[in-house]
């Protein structure tokens, strides 16, 4: 590795960000994130608030790890039957760069689909991945996931966008 | 024809003291009737009055299945519509909030009206000479709603002409809107924050049953509730507990728990648990924000707004309150398998931000499409819908703690883990519902 991460390096660890997350393998997955990180799912359009606004989520790693935690359990019955869940990336293009600061901001437009048996659900969003590097490694700072239909009534969305 | 329409006694024998029959929540024709006889002869929560502050300003929703605006009159008065052009019947208003001006006008033809409703303009008028239109309900305009009562900014809206007085139907159970508005220091409340939409494939009654049904916290929510208090185990006891930790621990109490906080129920539905404590008494203190209350109400009065933390209050059928964290829910039926739950969330005037965070956090936690609090209660709710078609046994029991004597009161305050709001509500489902 070199002192600053390249653009294929970038682009790898997005996809690689989704992909733990379809192999469920969600313990290497929480171990991209930095220990001060979000995971943000705005509820309406353009949101720029996360904490006097409603979210669908605004996770920090306390609240991941719940979730992980959760999925885990045999008690956790909205996953008997369990969910599976295929996020088909757009390439992610650098949105930011500040090689100085050691941040990048990524935009992955991709469509996502969650199932559970007979139950299906597909949704557009864009993910904004803000990402550090440090001791010479990508790290998830803030995952933003925009919902294209944010807004709408939705059902229960159980795995992570 | 179905066969509940024509027979009100088939509608009755569905409930019993103790127990329901499953049309109740499956049957298509009770939905329908349920929307014309009990959703239209009841007081719906429509909205908040800060949600409408200028003249012109409007929102549009759904009362009972039927499409409605809600908006600020030019003489400053609140006023409910129907979202339907005289003419056509187009929805006149697409949007689901914004300011009309002093009219609203509708897309097609360019019938105009004004914002209580009244009929301005038609174009090409000349059109109508000699016909029958100005004899019709046409000219009437957007169809107001006549019976609407605002509690403390709360809007509700009774849709039948006949029916039972604002006051009579909701009562003493007033006071838990009373607390929540209370708990502002200057007494007023503002919708912030937005609002979280759930769509539940499951009948309405499910989740409004749910809310005081507090025999399932510590099992439907072990896998959520019960993991987060195992991963607060073990931390320091100087670190700060964070909001969210200590919003859904409580949710893993045990049964004692939740049978010494009480229920109370009143005449013609309503109700709520957590008459002597509840999930919401342990928070951290904001002394910024208890100072503010003091300085408002006095130090007696102030405590004693602020010791009243109220589980659930259920403003049967529609409206669901959580005083202690400045939160609602509202039900609005779809069909009879398909719900739709907007939570919403309070700033309290006159207090600092933190607690519009912690009502936000609340929110997010518990009611959001991607909570897995809610994940587990809509699994379940889901799971009656599907279960209730088994065949072999056709009742939903009621029965945990049921007394006969409870037939005969209008108030009643017993254990926390009775079932007794649930039978309270369908006891008012059945006057509101076998009435032709």
């Amino acid at each position: 590795m070199s002192a600053r991460p390249t653009i294929a390096d970038i682009v790898r660890f997005v996809k690689h960000e989704a992909r733990l997350i379809d192999e469920k393998r969600f313990d290497e997955w929480y171990e991209l994130f930095t220990d001060d990180a979000y995971y943000w799912v705005p509820a309406v359009h353009g949101q720029t608030d996360p904490l006097l606004q409603n979210s669908l989520a605004y996770e920090d790693k306390l609240l991941l790890k719940l979730r992980i935690e959760r999925l885990k359990s045999p008690l956790a019955y909205s996953q008997r039957p369990a969910s599976r869940c295929l996020h088909v990336l757009q390439e992610p293009e650098i949105e930011k760069a500040d090689h100085e600061g050691s941040e990048y901001l990524t935009r992955t437009p991709f469509i996502y689909t969650e199932t559970r048996v007979d139950d299906s659900q597909r949704y557009a969003a864009t993910a904004w991945h803000t990402l550090v590097w440090s001791q010479d490694r990508l790290r998830i700072k803030l995952k933003r996931v925009d919902l294209l239909n944010c807004d709408a009534m939705l059902p229960s969305i159980q795995l992570f966008l | 024809m179905g066969r509940y329409r024509e027979d009100s006694n088939a509608i009755a024998q569905l409930i019993e003291p103790d127990r329901v029959h499953r049309d109740v929540y499956t049957d298509p024709e009770i939905f329908q009737l349920e929307m014309e006889r009990l959703w239209s002869r009841t007081w719906i929560y429509v909205g908040h009055t800060s949600q409408v502050r200028e003249p012109g300003d409007f929102i549009t929703l759904d009362i009972a299945t039927k499409p409605a605006i809600m908006v600020r009159h030019t003489d400053g008065n609140v006023r409910l519509l129907m979202n339907r052009c005289a003419h056509k019947g187009t929805k006149v208003v697409g949007d689901l909030a914004g300011n009309t001006g002093k009219t609203f006008r509708c897309p097609y033809h360019a019938w105009t009206y004004r914002t209580d409703g009244s009929l301005i303009n038609i174009p090409l008028k000349q059109g109508y000479e000699g016909t029958s239109l100005h004899q019709t309900q046409t000219v009437a305009g957007l169809t107001p709603l006549k019976h609407v009562e605002i509690y403390r900014g709360f809007v509700f809206a009774r849709l039948a002409d006949e029916g039972m007085g604002f006051r009579e139907y909701f009562g003493d159970s007033l006071s838990s809107i009373d607390n929540l508005a209370d708990r502002s220091p200057e007494g007023e409340l503002e919708l912030a924050g937005g609002c979280l939409r759930f769509l539940h494939n499951c009948n309405w009654k499910m989740f409004v049953e749910n809310l005081n049904d507090t025999m399932h916290p510590m099992i439907a929510h072990a896998s959520s509730a019960g993991v987060a208090k195992k991963l607060w185990e073990g931390k320091p006891a100087d670190q700060p507990k964070p909001m969210a930790i200590e919003q859904i621990v409580p949710f893993a109490s045990d049964y004692k728990f939740f049978d010494d906080m009480g229920v109370r129920v009143y005449a013609h539905g309503h109700g709520f648990s957590g008459v002597n404590f509840s999930i919401h008494s342990s928070y951290s203190t904001v002394p910024e924000y208890e100072a503010a209350m003091k300085r408002a109400y006095g130090e007696e009065r102030a405590r004693k707004i602020l010791g009243t933390v109220r589980h659930n209050t259920v403003y049967y059928p529609s409206l669901t309150i959580k005083g202690a964290i400045q939160s609602i829910r509202v039900a609005r039926p779809l069909a009879a398998d398909k719900t739709l739950l907007e939570s919403w969330t309070f700033r309290l005037k006159g207090a600092p931000d933190v607690l519009l965070q912690r009502t936000i956090t609340y929110n997010r936690l518990i009611n959001s499409p991607m909570s897995v609090v809610g994940h587990d209660d809509l699994h379940c709710y889901r799971a009656i819908q599907e279960g209730l078609a088994a065949s072999g046994n056709e009742w939903v029991s009621l029965h945990r703690n049921f007394d006969p004597s409870e037939l005969e009161a209008r108030e009643l305050t017993c254990n926390g883990t009775s079932e007794i709001s649930m039978r309270n509500q369908f006891r008012a489902w059945r006057e509101f519902m076998v009435a032709a």
